[in-house]
């Protein structure tokens, strides 16, 4: 017998069921699907692209800084757009690959140490109008990267957008709205980048850098190093200006230094971010990986996770410098997972992507004063290091405030969850895809720690933020009758007055509904 | 390292247990709460943040201090007063009659409300309710900021505050605990109070105390903001929650899951696909805000004793605290009440005795079947 107010003894039955679901339909993800298909397995293949104009707008997946020009509002053109941007989509459908476009992969579950009701794994889908649950034998994980965020002085102004995103709108929708852009680092991601963008007739202002050397050679763009950023300026229109110092021994900007460089789009390019979000949330095993971009799921040869059930391929997996310029490598990693393909090239390249962020994050982020790190709860760097309560409660005793963050938050590296939970920081719509690497070096930076020792901000499902009337799903009618009663014990309610002496199964009023709290 | 004089230990930083270490610290005693990992980081942080418990001996003494909180910490808590509870039925309005009378009994004001009303007072509500209640009592706080409102009061009186520290056993002499063994050393103690949550019977079964409880995992979700509410506390429709002040709605419910606690650890707090079944209770609770965004879900891990009722009780130099799965709202009295019993032997304020650990003492053995608490077999694997 199970208590009936319990899921115990019940098993969630998903809407639909295949073999294997592969999220994800860049490089590694259709590599991993197509192998698939080729052995024989049935393969469902989810990518949320073409993502809706009004999702993008709230720069959801990707930091679009509001640079989508108006074809981004064609969903049937944005549609072709994508498909013809990579032949391996039509051979995908044609190999048989059962492939969902426009389809968001909000969750994926599994039973583990606290849960025991579901089939198996099952990822959570949506089309935007609804959403389901897919059962399958196994799940891999092709999410792909998003860009780091770098608040200065205007970058909530349009046209302030990541590297990710402008190469998604140029080159995937042809929709980006730029003629005359701003790159904000060296990594290779942005030499990169610049260069495609270039060849697209994008004129490329400057590359500017924050340190006195750049990460890679960059003789053939307009390079300035040792700068800091001091802010954008523009109007409703977005940027217009982007305005640098030269940076001093000391850090700070040179007096007199200031520079002014006429562009319509800055593009943050500092720190390409592996999407582990599905696979934090499902409870895969994250490790800090400075030489892999960060967090990244600690994986097995064959690009297992710590779940046996959930792979993980692409850029999702770690990314360095040579596997973004070369695609193989993310097929090879994709196909890896399926079958038994000789090891991927593992990273080579001795960057270290943390040092680097901190760098920029001490440059530019930490003295800026009265800019929002967080943009949804507008939270400004200093709130976060003084772990200030939100500014609508108005609290105005600040005894604290001047305690340094081991003296508020305690021994231990501070944890961007307690950030979070005190200042809201990484709190809103965005779900803290924009402020979230900032957080961590600015407490990394504070506590005198490395970024390494930051614990990991918790993701959790939805990873794409779903409205109610979407992510509504079925109720199991044998359980309807339990919900007006938390944990259904009447014993647990009964007033104090009319509690028995002993307590025991055999006496206890188990009966009938009864109103929790 | 030296036994510290006079001094109380408290394992658990959760609300309970922070409250507890507040009230002592206030009251001049000498007192350590370690937890082993961060403050509120289970249950305490995670539940739905109602401080409205009608059924409890504690309910008048929550009622009282709400109120005055923010001002006895010198944090804020976000504290709201005020509930109002939607039912959708005659069924579920005659259910939720309850409180109404239990806060009546005890002194408190109760409103009945038609669907006019509802749809008056609760902008996000729609056509559908058939009614409910304004309950002139009770209301809602942040958990994460009330918890650390109290570690940072606890720490203001002299408290001390030791995170990521976790307990590996307890020395004892003549019958009485003499001090905690922590992973950071020994911590003498004149008192031990226990109020770990799901991990409070393991501890306890250390020092041979029987601390009969299953832990449970519970979710909740959380949209994105929308404009306030006259009132935040509202709920129904069998969730339970409100509106942050930021505007969010944050509501939890539906069916829990047994899990294994093993030892001193917790089970990872996986969320599951119930998040959608919330969500679409949610909907119909609010349908005017059917179109917000769910950004967030998330599970705790909770306790309950056999009969769901708290225990509070004292043996010898040990206190023992297991709130059963309904902790955060009444964290201001109950914190209160354990300080008196660890100071005085006893309450003074509120008749403690449906709490005593003595009324399991003819529970039958195997009280975990026979209550359908054992933890599914599917749990485990993947």
């Amino acid at each position: 017998m199970h208590d009936p107010a319990s899921i115990n003894g019940h098993t969630l039955t998903p809407e639909e069921q295949t073999g294997l679901v592969v999220i994800g339909a860049g490089p590694a993800g259709l590599a991993a699907a197509l192998e698939a298909a080729r052995q024989g397995f049935q393969v469902v293949l989810v990518d949320e692209n073409p993502v809706p104009a009004e999702v993008m707008a709230d720069d959801i997946p990707l930091l679009f800084g509001g640079r989508m020009s108006g074809a981004a509002r064609n969903r049937g053109a944005m549609l072709e757009a994508f498909i013809a941007s990579d032949p391996a989509i039509a051979a995908a459908f044609d190999a048989g690959v059962d492939v969902r476009l426009g389809t968001i992969a909000w969750g994926v579950y599994g039973n583990g140490p606290s849960v025991g009701w579901l089939p198996g794994p099952v990822v959570g889908l949506s089309d935007g109008v609804r959403s389901w649950m897919i059962g399958c034998s196994r799940v891999i994980v092709a999410t792909g990267r998003r860009d780091m965020g770098l608040a200065f002085a205007g970058w909530d102004l349009p046209g302030v957008l990541g590297m990710t995103a402008a190469l998604r709108l140029a080159c995937r929708y042809g929709a980006l709205q730029t003629r005359c852009a701003v790159v904000l680092g060296t990594t290779a991601e942005a030499l990169d980048g610049a260069r495609q963008l270039q060849a697209r007739g994008i004129q490329i202002a400057a590359v500017i850098e924050t340190a006195a050397e750049p990460l890679h050679p960059a003789d053939d763009l307009p390079l300035l190093t040792s700068r800091i950023v001091c802010r954008a300026e523009g109007g409703p229109d977005g940027v217009s200006t982007l305005v640098v110092a030269s940076r001093g021994a000391d850090g700070v900007p040179v007096a007199g230094s200031e520079q002014r460089i006429a562009c319509d789009t800055v593009i943050l390019a500092i720190g390409a971010v592996p999407v582990i979000e599905l696979l934090d949330a499902a409870g895969c095993r994250i490790g800090f990986a400075s030489e892999r971009g960060g967090a990244v799921p600690l994986l097995a040869e064959n690009q297992h996770t710590s779940i046996a059930a959930i792979a993980a391929v692409g850029d999702c997996a770690g990314i360095w410098p040579k596997k973004s310029c070369d695609p193989a490598i993310a097929q090879a990693e994709g196909r890896r997972a399926v079958s038994a393909e000789a090891l991927p090239e593992r990273p080579i390249s001795a960057l270290d992507s943390a040092a680097y962020r901190l760098d920029w994050v001490r440059a530019t982020v930490l003295s800026a004063e009265n800019v929002n790190v967080c943009r949804c709860e507008e939270v400004t760097a200093r709130e976060i290091l003084e772990v200030r309560p939100p500014r609508y409660l108005n609290w105005p005793d600040d005894r604290r405030n001047q305690l340094d963050l081991r003296a508020l938050l305690g021994e231990g590296p501070p944890h961007p969850d307690q950030i979070k939970r005190l200042t809201r920081a990484g709190m809103g719509v965005c779900q803290g895809r924009r402020c979230r690497e900032q957080v961590a070096c600015l407490l990394a930076l504070s506590a005198g720690c490395g970024l390494g020792d930051v614990p990991l901000g918790s993701y959790r499902a939805p990873v794409r933020p779903l409205p109610l009337s979407v992510a509504a799903g079925r109720e199991d009618p044998a359980l309807t009758a339990h919900w007006d009663t938390w944990f259904g014990m009447k014993s647990q309610y009964v007033p104090f007055w009319e509690a028995p002496k002993h307590a025991t199964v055999a006496t206890r009023d188990a009966g009938g509904a009864v109103a929790s709290e | 390292m030296s036994a510290r004089g006079n001094s109380v230990v408290i394992v658990g930083g959760g609300a309970t247990g922070l409250s507890s270490g507040w009230w002592l610290a206030q009251a001049g005693v000498d007192v350590t709460v370690i937890d082993k990992g961060i403050v509120g980081w289970e249950a305490s942080g995670r539940n739905g943040g109602g401080c409205s418990h009608h059924f409890s001996p504690l309910f008048a003494e929550e009622q009282r201090l709400w109120p005055m909180l923010d001002a006895l910490l010198g944090y804020p808590t976000e504290f709201q007063p005020h509930r109002i509870r939607v039912a959708f039925d005659e069924a579920q309005f005659n259910l939720y009659a309850t409180a109404m009378r239990n806060a009546a009994r005890q002194g408190f004001a109760s409103e009945i409300l038609g669907g006019t009303d509802i749809r008056r007072l609760v902008p996000l509500a729609g056509a559908d309710a058939f009614g409910g209640y304004l309950y002139k009592f009770g209301g809602h706080a942040n958990p994460h900021r009330t918890v650390q409102a109290y570690g940072w009061a606890l720490q203001d009186h002299g408290g001390l505050l030791m995170q990521h520290c976790a307990v590996q056993g307890f020395e004892q002499a003549g019958g009485r605990v003499t001090g905690v063994r922590t992973d950071r050393g020994l911590i003498g103690c004149d008192h031990l109070v226990l109020a770990a949550g799901p991990q409070t019977r393991y501890l306890a079964a250390q020092l041979g105390i029987d601390v009969p409880m299953v832990a449970a995992r519970a979710e909740m979700i959380v949209t994105e903001p929308l404009p306030l509410m006259p009132l935040g506390g509202v709920d129904g429709n069998g969730l339970y929650g409100r509106q942050t002040l930021r505007g969010n709605l944050a509501y939890g419910g539906g069916p829990h899951e047994w899990v294994e606690v093993i030892g001193n650890t917790v089970p990872p707090r996986a969320s599951t696909p119930l998040m959608q079944v919330i969500a679409g209770r949610l909907a119909r609770l609010f349908p005017r805000a059917a179109h917000a965004r769910v950004i967030r879900s998330w599970a705790g891990i909770i306790e309950n004793t056999p009969d769901g009722r708290p225990v509070i009780d004292r043996i010898g130099n040990v206190t023992l605290a297991t709130l059963s799965s309904i902790g955060f709202g009444l964290s201001p009295a109950s914190g209160r009440a354990i300080a008196e019993l660890v100071q005085h032997g006893a309450c003074g304020f509120a008749d403690l005795s449906s709490l005593r650990l003595e009324r399991f003492a003819k529970l039958e053995q195997d009280w975990i079947e026979l209550q359908g608490w054992q933890v599914a077999a599917g749990a485990g694997s993947v």
